[in-house]
């Protein structure tokens, strides 16, 4: 069995933080140009808040919140599509995490669950399954999120429900792509990235690979990190060295997980069922070309977007006028920019989706930092 | 040991019908098993002799699953109700039970949980004295509701979150987020294997040595829901002070540890339901935390820091690489995160 201890320690060694500090500083020194490092995933933004990290480092490093958030780049108009779902007559909608919480135009599920929905947060994908065998009259839609990461999961319920022979299970997929994404916030031309952290757990399933061409393309460096706190330093560090060298390269910290080609297996199995959306509405950003999946032509039968495509709302919807989560998921803005930040949106009544995740840019803000800045930070 | 009759497996709705079936449930499994006087005279209230300041709590306990590693239902729902007693001083002295059972709510597992309760009394001599029974369809219950008021003789008058003051010293009675952890590991889905156990416990034993050694008690919480980042943020805006916590000074097991890096939770957020939180000067912190570790549940007590008056309201932790960061209220749901 797994010490579950394996996980942590080692990673939060005082010393071992310090002394990376300690080099990030003097690399720093040596740098003309200050660097604008985009952390794409939500748990990276997570990390540094939570361990504090910014009081560590340099001011001529920044950190910009990238869009790899799945809670935070959802669009309204689909958290509507998963409520109309759930309030069809005999079906459970079964989604992950915080996924309940973010609000939609008409309300969050867990709102459409205080109604009287059926909706239920589970932990683990393969719930679903236990979930259609136990109400085999309803239909069983199962809501799937996430990047690169929990994509293979999908796979694998809708195999297993395919060989169980679970005609009540439905797939609405969400599922989002790391590549294109980064493409998007490097064609704004107000970008001001120079540099990625990138996403381990996306790069377990998928390879380092993935982000070799943004590296040739916008000349960034990237480097895959875990997310515990000596993991994020010492990528820091690997990115400062990098640009003290002149260089821009791929390279993996996180190696004890990820490798160049990834988990060809997993890779696989979403090949099997699965295909490149041709479009994808992210919050924010706005559509992204091949930037989502959905289900191939012969997984239809198990596709809810055909199957109650008459009841399906359309209608593109756009966020709160003063909400900035598209500005800071493009990293144009920081939480405390946004006029509406720990006022009208805070956790526990958000205004944007950034405020609902843990992940959330504007979440771990409000939750960790603005110790110096408070007036502006808890009202 | 109650002879409670076999062939009846499982609750019917007449066991809460008020005829023969409920008279039966209640003198052969209540009544036995919480033998006393005073539930044994039948009235319709508890006649008690109640004397000086007394302390009146009540709480609903809801939890799912009914029995997980470390205690069930029953055992929560006595010690949940005796430590707020403790809590503000108080002696624990008389409870009363009420049950809501979902029709079709196997015998045996009642029976358990009702002797589980008996046990859990005997901790701190607390008495329960009147009670109600109720059996509702199959479908309007998730198993078995349990709601337990208590009153209690307050000892030690003043303990109350106002009274945290600069200058005082934090302590926690042991490592923290061992029953949240463990209901999170019992609940479907979760098929890890741990030796991991709720702490579930009654603290008086402990609370009344330290109110015996004289101690100036500030303030005490149990950290039920919402852990110990719950307690904390609530004394910091009940006093208005600031509450500095070092992170590597708190207690948290390794199973704990472990978990919450699996689900992205922080030990500080978990449910405890024998583990609380004290607010003493900071200058006989140390006499408490002696007396507090001679205890059962108590050997890892720790101070985890201190109260000041930088900035009210707000509780701040420092990390062991000496940053800082709020250590904020748990929001919602506590939901995995999802990469």
């Amino acid at each position: 069995m797994l010490e579950l201890k394996q996980l942590y320690q080692g990673f939060r060694d005082p010393q071992t933080i310090a002394s990376l500090a300690q080099d990030i500083a003097k690399v720093a020194r040596t740098l003309k140009e200050p660097i604008n490092i985009m952390e794409v995933c939500g748990g990276h933004t997570h990390t540094i808040m939570k361990y504090g990290l910014l009081d560590l480092l340099p001011d001529n490093i920044e950190f910009i919140h990238g869009p790899g958030c799945p809670v935070c780049i959802m669009p309204k108009e689909r958290i509507d599509q998963a409520a109309v779902l759930a309030q069809q007559e005999d079906v459970i909608l079964v989604t992950l995490g915080d996924m309940i919480r973010v609000p939609g135009s008409k309300g969050s599920l867990a709102s459409f669950r205080a109604k009287g929905c059926d909706i239920r947060p589970i932990y683990d994908p393969l719930d679903t399954l236990k979930i259609a065998r136990d109400n085999p009259h309803k239909t069983v839609v199962f809501f799937a999120i996430g990047f690169e990461t929990s994509t293979p999961m999908t796979a694998v319920l809708l195999q297993l429900a395919e060989q169980q022979k679970l005609a009540n299970v439905f797939f609405h997929i969400n599922h989002v792509l790391v590549p294109p994404a980064i493409d998007a916030v490097m064609h704004d031309p107000n970008a001001r990235v120079n540099a990625f952290i990138g996403p381990a757990h996306v790069s377990v399933i998928s390879g380092a690979k993935i982000y070799r061409p943004a590296v040739e393309q916008y000349g960034t460096p990237v480097v895959v990190s875990g997310f515990e706190p000596v993991d994020v330093m010492e990528s820091i560090l690997r990115i400062m060295r990098q640009k003290a060298a002149g260089k821009a390269e791929l390279d993996i910290q996180y190696s004890r997980a990820v490798s160049e080609q990834g988990n060809l297996a997993a890779q696989a199995k979403v090949e099997q069922f699965f295909q490149i959306r041709p479009q994808f509405r992210w919050r924010g950003l706005g559509p992204i070309p091949n930037s989502a999946l959905q289900l191939k032509p012969e997984y239809a039968h198990r596709d809810a977007e055909l199957r109650f495509k008459n009841c399906l709302p359309v209608k593109e919807i756009d966020d709160h006028k003063a909400c900035q989560c598209g500005d800071i998921l493009r990293g144009l803005a920081k939480p405390k920019d946004c006029k509406v930040f720990g006022r009208g949106c805070n956790p526990e009544t958000p205004l944007g989706s950034c405020m609902v995740s843990s992940e959330g840019a504007c979440n771990a803000y409000y939750r960790y930092q603005g110790i110096d800045s408070k007036e502006q930070h808890h009202g | 040991m109650a002879d409670v009759s076999t062939k009846e497996k499982a609750i019917q709705l007449s066991h809460g019908g008020g005829g023969k079936e409920m008279n039966k449930l209640i003198r052969e499994l209540f009544f036995t098993e919480f033998d006393n006087p005073i539930l044994r005279s039948e009235e319709d209230a508890a006649k008690l002799e109640l004397q000086g300041a007394t302390a009146f709590t009540t709480d609903s306990f809801t939890v799912s699953p009914l029995f997980f590693a470390g205690g069930d239902i029953g055992k929560l729902a006595v010690a949940g109700t005796v430590n707020d007693l403790a809590m503000m001083g108080a002696e624990p002295q008389y409870l009363s039970c009420s049950v809501i059972i979902e029709e079709g709510f196997s015998l045996k597992d009642l029976t358990t949980i009702v002797r589980s309760m008996a046990k859990e009394l005997k901790q701190s001599g607390a008495r329960i004295v009147c009670g109600d029974t109720k059996v509702v369809p199959k479908g309007c219950a998730d198993g078995l509701f349990i709601n337990t008021s208590g009153v209690g003789r307050i000892l030690r008058p003043n303990i109350s979150a106002a009274n945290v003051a600069p200058g005082d010293a934090i302590i926690v009675s042991r490592d923290v987020g061992c029953h949240g952890a463990a209901i999170l590991m019992a609940r479907e889905g979760l098929s890890l294997e741990s030796e991991l156990q709720s702490d579930c416990a009654t603290l008086w034993p402990v609370v009344e040595q330290l109110i015996a050694a004289n101690i100036p008690l500030h303030a005490m919480r149990d950290a039920t829901r919402g852990g110990l980042s719950a307690v904390l943020n609530e004394w910091a805006v009940a006093a208005n002070v600031g509450i500095t916590v070092n992170e590597a000074s708190i207690p948290v097991c390794d199973e704990v540890k472990g978990l919450c890096e699996l689900y992205g939770f922080e030990p500080m957020d978990l449910a405890n339901e024998g583990t609380f939180i004290l607010a003493v000067p900071n200058d006989i912190a140390l006499g408490a935390l002696e007396i507090m570790q001679r205890f059962g549940h108590c050997e890892s007590a720790a101070i985890i820091g201190t109260v000041n008056d930088e900035l009210p309201g707000k509780v701040i932790l420092r990390t062991p690489w000496n940053t800082k960061r709020y250590l904020d209220l748990p929001q919602g749901e506590l939901l995995p995160r999802i990469c």
